[in-house]
């Protein structure tokens, strides 16, 4: 790429000024960690903004943001599905319905409300595999974000002069993330994560806030890209009556369902990552609120990533498009073709290894659209702006490896060692296990980063496998919390079942165009999907009804626990919390109402 | 217990926003062709300046008010 692209010594300024930034949080924060509860739950004393700031950018990965925009180049409007269908009613929900047994019950986590509402092997099975998961899943973004820097060139000049490779570009990515990261937390546990996240957050609105701008003048704001793209990226939710008419492929009921309820309300309703942050909220009233409030500008963010993708294709999509033609809503709709360019800002897709262009099955060229924000950022920022802008993005990547570190740790110390290795531990003991644990996950996730580059393959496998662990999840939460009757055992199968019935309906169906094997279709192709996402999303809503139908069924067969045992962990067995104090609109309910309609008002705008 | 958020955030921004402006002030307009000719360094390193500057002053009158109470 040409030399302008290089970074000037005020980027380098700024990147740097971030991480020691960070760390100072770190050593500031470090004189308030005296127990392990300090540590790992911030001693329950976080305000409801800060929790709510947090919880939403827990979630803001690199990976979100950047797959984001990416799908914003690639489906258009309609990604923000994943916003306003999804996240923002989960995020309600769980605010007003689920945060009283969170909170309320005293447990220490997600897996720990499982041991106290059902029993320990549900929650053993809950605690091992997320544990896992969120090593994995830290180690993947990790990787994919060093890759990502290297891609850019623009950390060359450096190297080049201290004779090194361009390759070291990936391995101090790495590194320098992993130090970073583990520095913070290891210092202030929790609360240094949970406040460098909400810094996080203001930094990804003030390095993609400006890009927006640029890149919405250089088009001509939304009525400009109206006009340079076809109907089809421009509206959410039109032909969705049929998986041939809109560009993800999905039919109505598989994006309601799928997406919707199954996956949305199983991830932001059960995902401890998440779910840890209103945890260590201040009181009921705030842990209830923090949800609420990370959806305020949850609902904005659509505009932060996923219009940037949406530019991006305007400025590359070589067709006019004619306003004059007829509406017609109901057709099947192509994607915008694009001439594949390396200097464009959706490049072709390379093999990391031979550099050669990636070309589909009919010969096609693959693009890479995970480029499209760190070539929007280089195609509309001077020196300066650039490192705001990569800052930004190292921030959200920082933020997401931060949440996976955190929870972990927690799930460690409480869920596995205090539960399983050593019951008597004193708090000294867990504290100390506590801090290792933070070590050892970003060792882990540095370990996952470098076997996921070794094994390219091995990604979509991983990320496979955590949709079938994951897909039943709230189906056992929504009975423990609602239906005073659900049994451990009959959560223990139901959950087992619902990830063999996802494993299954993986292994028998496949989407349009793929070849079977990890795409699915490994045990015989009984049905094809039009597109990849109605895949996953009716193997998410298969997994979740057979964990539901299974956990009712078992737990009608099996010992109900005693009531009084259920007090505070179960809808009909726990006193209503009643909201007084504070102005009325900052209670849950009023304020979770007033998000569903604001989001119900820009599903109308953009349909 | 804990320190004010608003303040560590509030310097950040202070400090970001103070080198942009700066460097906004000081170059040369050429590099600002990628940004439709907009100075964004100026600008929106104003905008982040305000934006610190508010968060700082905010913790700062808290804390003041806690000190008297």
């Amino acid at each position: 790429m040409q030399s302008s692209n290089e970074l000037r010594w005020i980027d380098y300024l700024i990147i740097l000024i971030y991480f020691i930034f960070v760390l100072g949080i770190g050593f500031v924060l470090k004189r308030f960690v005296k127990t392990s509860a300090d540590f790992l739950l911030s001693g329950r004393s976080i305000p409801a903004w800060i929790a709510g700031l947090a919880f939403l950018s827990a979630n803001l990965g690199a990976q979100e943001v950047i797959g984001m925009a990416a799908s914003g180049a690639k489906y258009g409007i309609a990604t923000s599905h994943f916003y306003w269908l999804g996240a923002i009613p989960a995020m309600v929900f769980v605010g007003i319905f689920m945060m009283p047994f969170y909170y309320g019950s005293k447990a220490k986590s997600v897996p720990d409300y499982l041991s106290l509402r059902y029993d320990e092997k549900t929650r053993a099975f809950n605690a091992f595999s997320f544990a896992t998961m969120t090593m994995m899943s830290s180690g993947i973004s990790m990787y994919a974000m060093a890759l990502l820097l290297q891609t850019i060139h623009i950390f060359d000049a450096p190297f080049r002069a201290l004779g090194l490779p361009n390759s070291w570009v990936f391995h101090v990515s790495i590194i320098s993330s992993a130090v970073i990261v583990l520095g913070y937390i290891y210092l202030g546990g929790l609360t240094s994560a949970i406040y460098n996240e909400v810094i996080q957050f203001f930094l990804i609105v003030a390095g993609f806030f400006p890009l927006v701008f640029l890149g919405l003048v250089n088009v001509g704001g939304w009525s400009g890209l109206t006009q340079k793209l076809p109907a089809a990226y421009v509206h959410a939710w039109r032909g969705m009556d049929n998986a041939q008419h809109n560009l993800l492929g999905v039919d109505w009921f598989g994006l309601v369902m799928g997406l919707g309820f199954v996956l949305s309300f199983g991830y932001w309703c059960t995902d401890f990552l998440v779910i840890q942050r209103a945890m260590a909220a201040d009181s009921m009233a705030s842990a209830r609120r923090v949800p609420l409030i990370a959806s305020v500008p949850k609902m904005l963010f659509p505009f932060l990533v996923i219009l940037p993708g949406l530019i991006a294709l305007a400025l590359m999509n070589p067709v006019i498009q004619n306003a004059a033609s007829p509406d017609q809503p109901n057709q099947s709709v192509q994607p915008v073709e694009i001439q594949p360019d390396k200097q464009g800002i959706i490049p072709p897709q390379t093999n990391p290894e031979t550099g050669e262009v990636v070309k589909d099955k009919s010969g096609k060229v693959e693009l890479d659209y995970n480029m499209v924000i760190p070539n929007m950022l280089l195609h509309y920022f001077p020196s300066g702006m650039l490192g705001l802008g990569l800052t930004a993005l190292l921030a959200s990547f920082m933020s997401g490896m931060a949440g996976n570190v955190t929870a972990f740790n927690t799930v460690w110390t409480y869920d596995i060692f205090k539960a399983y290795i050593r019951r008597d531990a004193t708090d000294a003991n867990l504290l100390l296990v506590g801090q290792l644990a933070t070590f050892f996950g970003v060792a882990l996730s540095v370990a996952v980063a470098y076997f996921v580059a070794a094994f390219n393959n091995i990604m979509d496998v991983l990320q496979l496998v955590f949709a079938f662990v994951n897909a039943p999840l709230f189906a056992t939460f929504l009975l423990g919390m609602f239906w005073k009757r659900a049994t451990g055992h009959g959560a223990f199968f139901g959950l087992i079942s619902g990830t063999v019935a996802a494993v299954v309906h993986h292994g028998l169906t496949i989407s349009a165009g793929s070849t079977p094997g990890v795409k699915g279709a490994w045990i015989a192709t009984v049905h094809t999907y039009p597109s990849q996402m109605a895949q996953n999303f009716y193997t998410a809503i298969y997994a979740w009804t057979v964990c539901f139908l299974v956990t009712i069924l078992i737990s009608l067969f099996t010992k109900p626990r005693r009531e009084e045992e259920l007090k505070g962990l179960v809808y009909a067995l726990t006193e209503k919390a009643t909201e007084t104090g504070g102005r009325w609109f900052m209670r849950p309910v009023p304020l979770g109402i007033g998000v569903l309609i604001l989001t119900l008002i820009l599903n109308l705008i953009f349909r | 217990m804990n320190i004010d958020l608003r303040f560590p955030l509030g310097l950040l921004f202070i400090v970001f926003g103070g080198l942009l402006t700066l460097f906004g002030l000081f170059t040369d307009r050429a590099i600002y062709e990628r940004s439709l000719f907009i100075n964004v360094n100026l600008w929106w390193g104003l905008v982040m300046l305000l934006f610190g500057g508010l968060m700082f002053f905010v913790a700062w009158k808290k804390l003041q008010a806690k000190k008297r109470s």
